[in-house]
């Protein structure tokens, strides 16, 4: 067996996929009695992609796009966005964080870009929380299954959110959904970036490509290769083990805090019930 | 139901056929709400109706069809006894009309079961425990329920041997060879299937339940009907496209995917008899054979 050339595991149909996320939004956010939905834009192809999900599920009018540039935010990142709310007329709010992020730090000098760049997507996920109480409506959370299995994100950041629709495909996979909804090409053209400081991208600062660890990912995590077949094929052994070693260091951010047992039913562990519980 | 006994070779052939070879049956590919009996019975009671008004012989309700089917926890207090009130009220409501729907099933000693019934002109007639838990990937069904112990066929009425299997059981090759042992004319498979793999035009397993569906209709000679629901429940999708297949494997008819709907397929149940001349099959299988092949493989594997 040779390692697949030509990307066929990472093939969607977008048809079929935003049939099926559009209606999970619809379901997920009404069956617990709202009507209304709340994310951040970036202006970026994730967060684009689920602007134009919930705007099909819900309606226009019932989708709030916040952007909350920070004093380093790309003007870029906020032209993109606007363009996305033009295009899709979906209610928008900005809040920037400046104020509120430059004042927790003014008492913590020599923090690293590290805590900053964290500081600055839990303090969005604030604002998310708070605007989801204001417009009464759920946070959907934008992060990708690529970002998800790297742990390239914020624990209670961006990673937070109550309901997330594109949690389950791949960066590349996400890019030809956009194309397929309409997602406009500057957005589709420029380099993935979370925007932390000035210049960064994705495939910068992991010092990988996204077509290059989709590739790897698909075939170990969903066609479940063993690591040391993927090398005999010609995948670079250090990449192997350095993607390998992500996933599991990372392995926390994605599970709920651990509990001490103590008792016959922990919540998680043995008080096991579905989240749609009686919805 | 055709006959099949043999005419005497003197007198001129008569065609033996049924009163009327006709079967409506109505596919009720709903969204049930999980953990909630009561909004489950009374959307059964909303479909019962209106299949009866298209003058349905039989409707199919998809597996736990009464309570949801992610229901971890919740599978001891959604459970049900087959003499519970509300599958008498089922049966009742569907009266004369036949019925098949999908529920827990609390048994004596407290062991609980992923059940189907079904039920006709007022009478339960069958109730198959689903033999095949899934228990890998998302599946956790042996965490919650006792296996079924038996696949085993049933007559009625008006769609002759019936064979009652629910989801995974269908997957299993030796299910469909045992259904075919017991006769069976009519094979219905209850199911909730999530969806998983899009990179085609439809959904992979949905496409992967067709294929059975057509395979083990074929093969059988059969008529096959697979009840799926719709809706997410923790963001699985069950795709719904509810189907039958007849006897020669060609699709009968195809519910929407996604959407609830109450699909009526007519089904000409004389296509039995013509599949079987065609391709008699079910005639030639030597089931001694297999039984005495199975009893020295049982010696082979388990008894040496």
């Amino acid at each position: 067996m040779k390692a697949d050339p030509a990307n066929a595991d990472l093939a969607i149909n977008p048809v079929l996929v935003e049939e099926i996320l559009v209606r999970f939004i619809r379901n997920e956010v009404t069956r617990t009695g709202f009507r209304r939905a709340v994310f951040g834009l970036s202006g970026g192809i994730d967060s684009s992609v689920v602007a134009y999900l919930a705007a099909k599920a819900l309606g226009p009018d019932q989708v709030l796009a916040v952007t909350m540039p920070y004093k380093t935010s790309s003007a870029e990142t906020l032209r993109d966005s606007q363009t996305v709310v033009d295009r899709l007329g979906v209610q928008t709010l900005a809040v920037p964080i400046t104020a509120q992020v430059d004042a927790y730090f003014a008492a913590q000098p020599g923090a690293s870009q590290m805590r900053l760049a964290n500081k600055c997507a839990r303090e969005r996920m604030t604002v998310l929380y708070d605007q989801s109480a204001a417009f009464e409506g759920l946070v959907l959370g934008t992060s990708n299954k690529t970002e998800l299995l790297l742990g390239y994100g914020t624990q209670y950041g961006d990673l937070a959110s109550a309901i997330n629709p594109i949690g389950d495909l791949y960066k590349s996979q996400l890019r030809a959904l956009a194309a397929h909804l309409g997602v406009p090409k500057e957005i589709l053209d420029k380099a993935p970036s979370g925007d932390l400081w000035v210049g960064q991208t994705d495939e910068g600062e992991l010092g990988f490509t996204y077509a290059d660890v989709d590739r790897l990912l698909v075939l170990l995590v969903d066609r479940r290769w063993q690591p040391a077949q993927l090398i005999e094929n010609g995948f670079d052994a250090p990449f192997v083990e350095r993607v390998l070693k992500m996933i599991r260091r990372n392995q926390y951010k994605r599970r709920l805090p651990v509990i001490a047992k103590l008792t016959h039913r922990t919540m998680d562990r043995d008080f096991r019930y579905p989240r749609d519980w009686w919805t | 139901m055709a006959t099949h006994a043999a005419q005497p070779m003197t007198q001129p052939a008569v065609e033996p056929s049924p009163p009327s070879a006709e079967l409506r049956v109505a596919l009720a590919q709903i969204d049930p709400a999980l953990g909630d009996r009561q909004r489950n019975l009374a959307m059964h009671l909303e479909q019962i109706t209106a299949a009866k008004a298209a003058g349905a012989d039989l409707v199919v309700f998809p597996e736990l069809s009464l309570t949801g089917y992610f229901l971890r926890d919740m599978v001891p207090e959604v459970a049900l006894h087959r003499s519970s009130l509300e599958i008498a009220q089922l049966i009742e409501a569907a009266s004369p009309m036949a019925i098949v729907a999908g529920f827990v099933e609390e048994a004596p000693g407290h062991q609980f079961f992923n059940a189907a019934f079904y039920a006709e002109a007022g009478r339960l007639l069958h109730v198959h425990r689903k033999v095949y838990l899934p228990t890998y990937g998302l599946f956790e069904e042996q965490r919650y329920f006792s296996p079924g112990k038996r696949f085993q066929a049933f007559s009625a009425a008006r769609l002759g041997r019936v064979g009652l299997l629910i989801c995974e059981d269908l997957w299993h090759v030796s299910a469909a060879t045992i259904m075919q042992a017991e006769e069976v004319d009519v094979l219905i498979c209850v199911i909730n299937s999530p969806a998983r793999g899009v990179d085609g035009p439809m959904v992979r397993t949905a496409e992967t339940y067709q294929m059975l569906a057509r395979t083990y209709a074929q093969l059988l000679g059969v008529l096959v009907i697979v009840v799926n629901r719709v809706g997410f429940e923790d963001g699985l999708c069950f795709f719904g496209s509810s189907l039958a297949a007849g006897p020669d494997g060609r699709l009968l008819a195809e519910a929407p995917a996604f959407d609830p709907a109450l699909t009526i397929v007519r089904c000409d149940l004389a296509d039995l008899r013509r599949q079987r001349l065609i391709t008699p099959l079910a005639r030639d299988e030597q089931l001694l054979l297999t039984i005495e092949e199975l009893e020295r493989i049982k010696r082979r594997r388990y008894e040496s």
